[in-house]
């Protein structure tokens, strides 16, 4: 054992170090795997046809709300269109929706795969806010060349002054 | 009167001067001579910047639309505490907020830290102008809440209805109070890793300041899990959100700090591990910033993005935080070691307990940073839920909450394993008792579930009667003799009093997150008048429908009546929809109700036109149990941290004069 230190001090170190390594190794490694697990990734409808989301998969959904296509039933269940430029998915969604769902909005859906181009949604998000889009919507959007912000209240412009 | 933002802008200005003024004197004056100005400096700072943010609530107060921050946050008709608390409500203000409590904090450095030895507060002062300067520059020059406007609009745009709120009013002053506070101990710690010297007395001097922001921080967060529990209208507290997490990693980085202070303050060992907490607790409070202001993370609580803003203040991250680690990774092998301790003793439990804290803070930093590696390096889009943290941040705190009260019954240097045992013992088994009790309650869907219910139970029993037992143990209690016991509890110093206030509210806390976890129900469906519906024991019927005009928003509700099991009325919910014409936005207000130890909790959403011309509202109605605990352990924790703060023995690093012969 002549790679043991020989001050006592030397010796303390190295112990808590061995116990601390293997502590951390194994929190990382399982943070790694169960990040594997239930990482849920996001689609919007057209990445959603291209990659071939297998059914039963949770994963998010992200589009716009097809003016139109919003059928509400009196049991609470929703069935609405998620589009973007190339593709739609049908959504059913039994739940509250936010205040802010609209048609022709960005919305963000979570839940779970049902067919190839459908999604049992178990969360719809909107930002509280009327102007927002999702950003990652709002990018995939961009790139096919669809963006229609809302019209919203125009911001006032500020003066250029020094400091501001 | 307009003129007085003007004003206001150059006490930022000056704010900005006397904070580089502070550093600069620090580094002219190497710390001595000179130096003792920076003192001024740090007051005059503090006062102007105070005069700055009374300036902007001011400006809120009177609706002066010139300013554009009033303008695009306010209205004239909101109630008077939403118009002050608009003044923090966006990113602008919450940024003057922020560097106004630095300045302050910087300030406060002067005034009690007289007692400390003048190099070590002279260079603190330097490093805390330094952040300082680099924040108030910031807000200055990239997001001035007092810029003006050319052509003033009549009337101003109003804050988010969600944000109307008294809990989310007092949520970002206390989480600051929190986030900031820790900058006094990276500037203590830069200090000390400057002058080379690191000694118990060090953790003394810190200990104090890492209390007084960590009490904040709990504070904060516990408004905030509050206020997303009653005002969002979902039902529950915490989400897991990257936001969310943003102020929980400062928490759990200064709850190690706080651990492994008091093992270097009794012990002198830690000393480097200690420090270097002293600069990652600031570290995420700063990084907690730049997530939200980034635009990196998507999130329902992000602030508006402007991607100038988050390489700015990731610039400010890197510089401080690196500068910091840089000067810790040259400076740390030099500092003398520090002092033994056997295997079986409450130091090798803290020590354990800095490990897991620190594992599970590693945990959510990866669950927070992962999605937006992935998004970087590989342009892929995700998110990482709370199944993910339950699955990993859960076993990890299990296990670090069980060791709670066994290191709080074990005495320093060395302890006698055996005696602590079965002191414990007796505790322990009624813990397992109550839990046993408890669990019998309780039918889960899975095995899983039950089993994860018992040890929940056990862990939050755990903790309430061991700390209890630590207790007995510190009034030397024995059953023939209880009287002299309860005499001996005015003796048991105020620190103990706080530790074990803490450790109860951390148990108080566990069982209300694994009652209200397992137990809760929830229904949803429409409803028109007259409809009831049944949940659990209790069944909701639909009464009556009202109008009522609010301060600045018109509302609708519903009457409802509760009964339980027994057809007894239980209470009366009235939740409301309320239209908010000043920014066109609808937001359900929920209406709670208690049992003595439950929540009923009852949302209106929307309306819908049936069949035959029928109105109808989709109703939410949860049932929450034990679902005050939650908050109100927290709260226990805070209190326990003010309680320890007040000890004299603490406050003496701060307060006492240096006895000048």
């Amino acid at each position: 054992m002549n790679f043991w230190p020989k001050s006592v001090k030397a010796r303390r170190r190295l112990t808590i170090f061995l116990i601390a390594a293997p502590v951390f190794i194994a929190a990382v490694a399982l943070s790694l795997y169960a990040l594997k697990g239930t990482v849920v990734y996001f689609y919007t409808p057209a990445q959603w046809i291209e990659a071939k989301v297998p059914v039963g998969k949770t994963v998010r959904l992200g589009g716009l709300v097809k003016p139109g296509s919003v059928v509400k039933t009196p049991d609470g269940v929703t069935r609405f269109t998620v589009q973007d430029k190339l593709k739609e998915i049908a959504v059913v969604y039994k739940g509250e929706l936010p205040d802010l769902f609209r048609e022709g909005q960005g919305v963000v859906c979570e839940g779970e795969v049902t067919g190839a181009t459908s999604l049992k949604a178990v969360q719809v998000l909107a930002k509280h806010d009327e102007k927002y889009i999702p950003k990652n919507v709002q990018k995939e959007l961009e790139k096919q060349g669809e963006w229609r912000p809302e019209a919203g209240m125009d911001k006032p412009k500020p003066v250029q002054r020094p400091f501001q | 009167m307009t003129h007085i933002n003007e004003i206001g802008t150059y006490c930022l200005v000056l704010a900005f001067c006397f904070s580089l003024a502070q550093a600069g004197l620090v580094v002219a004056g190497k710390g001595r001579g000179i130096a003792r100005y920076a003192e001024g400096m740090s007051l005059a700072g503090a006062v102007s910047i105070v005069i700055a943010f009374a300036i902007l609530i001011f400006a809120f107060i009177r609706s002066d639309f010139s300013v554009v921050n009033v303008a695009e946050h306010s209205h004239t008709d909101k109630p008077l505490l939403y118009k002050i608390s608009g003044a923090w409500g966006s990113h602008e203000g919450s940024m003057l907020l922020w560097c106004t409590i630095l300045l302050v904090y910087g300030a406060l450095i002067t005034l009690r830290g007289q007692g400390l030895p003048e190099s070590l507060r002279l260079k603190a002062l330097g490093v805390q102008g330094l952040l300082g300067a680099a924040f108030v520059g910031f807000t200055l020059f990239s997001s001035n809440p007092l810029a003006r406007l050319a052509d003033v609009p009549l009337q101003g745009q109003s804050l988010n209805p969600a944000l109307q709120d008294p809990a989310l009013a007092f949520h970002p002053p206390m989480l600051y109070l929190g986030y900031v506070g820790m900058s006094v101990v990276f500037s203590f710690a830069v200090a000390a890793l400057i002058e080379g010297r690191l000694d118990r007395a060090w953790a003394r001097w810190v200990r104090p300041w890492a209390l007084l922001a960590w009490s904040f921080l709990t504070i904060g967060i516990t408004l905030g899990a509050f206020w997303a529990y009653y005002e969002l209208g979902w039902g529950g507290w915490w989400a897991w959100d990257p936001v969310e997490n943003a102020s929980f990693m400062p928490w759990l980085a200064a709850t190690a700090l706080l651990h492994s202070a008091i093992v270097m303050e009794k012990r002198d060992s830690l000393k480097a591990w200690t420090v270097f907490l002293g600069l990652l607790a600031f570290t995420f409070s700063m990084m907690g910033a730049f997530l939200v202001r980034s635009g990196l993370l998507t999130s329902v609580h992000a602030f508006a993005v402007d991607p100038q803003r988050g390489i700015l203040l990731a610039a400010i991250l890197l510089v401080t935080a690196g500068g910091g680690f840089a000067l810790f990774a040259l400076r740390a092998p030099t500092l003398a070691p520090g002092g033994l301790f056997a295997t079986v003793s409450r130091e090798t439990t803290l020590v354990l307990n800095n490990l897991l804290i620190s594992a599970a803070l590693c945990s959510v930093f990866l669950g927070t940073l992962y999605p937006i590696l992935m998004q970087a390096l590989f342009d892929k889009t995700m998110s990482v839920g709370a199944p993910y943290y339950l699955a990993v941040f859960g076993p990890i705190m299990i296990v670090a909450l069980l060791l709670v009260p066994v290191s709080t019954l074990m005495s320093w240097k060395r302890a006698d394993l055996k005696g602590g045992l079965q002191r414990l013992a007796a505790a322990f088994a009624v813990a397992v008792l109550a839990a046993a009790v408890g669990s019998l309650f309780y039918k889960g869907p899975t095995f899983l579930s039950e089993a994860e219910y018992l040890i929940g139970l056990i862990v939050g029993f755990w903790l309430i009667f061991g700390t209890v037992r630590t207790l007995m143990q510190a009034v030397d209690f024995r059953l023939n003799a209880t009287g002299k016991a309860l005499r001996r509890l005015p003796g048991v110093p105020l620190a103990t009093w706080g530790m074990i206030l803490a450790h109860i509210g951390l148990g108080v806390f566990v069982l209300g997150a694994v009652v209200e976890g397992h137990q809760k129900l929830s229904v949803m469906q429409g409803m028109a008048l007259g409809d009831s519906v049944k949940l659990g024991q209790y069944e909701l019927r639909f009464r009556s429908l009202y109008q009522t005009p609010g301060a600045n928003y018109d509302a609708q509700g519903g009457v409802f009546e509760v009964r339980d099991g027994k057809g007894r009325i239980i209470c009366q919910p009235k939740p409301q929809r309320r239209f908010y014409p000043a920014s066109n936005q609808v937001q359900s207000k929920v209406a709670l109700c208690f049992t003595p130890l439950d929540d009923l909790y009852v949302v209106m959403a929307e309306p819908q036109t049936g069949e035959g011309g029928v109105m109808s509202w989709q109703v939410r109605f949860f049932y929450n149990p034990w679902v005050r605990l939650i908050f109100f352990g927290p709260l226990l924790m805070a209190l326990g941290g003010c309680l320890s703060l007040s000890d004299r023995r603490l406050r003496l690093g701060i307060v006492k004069k240096a006895a000048k012969g």
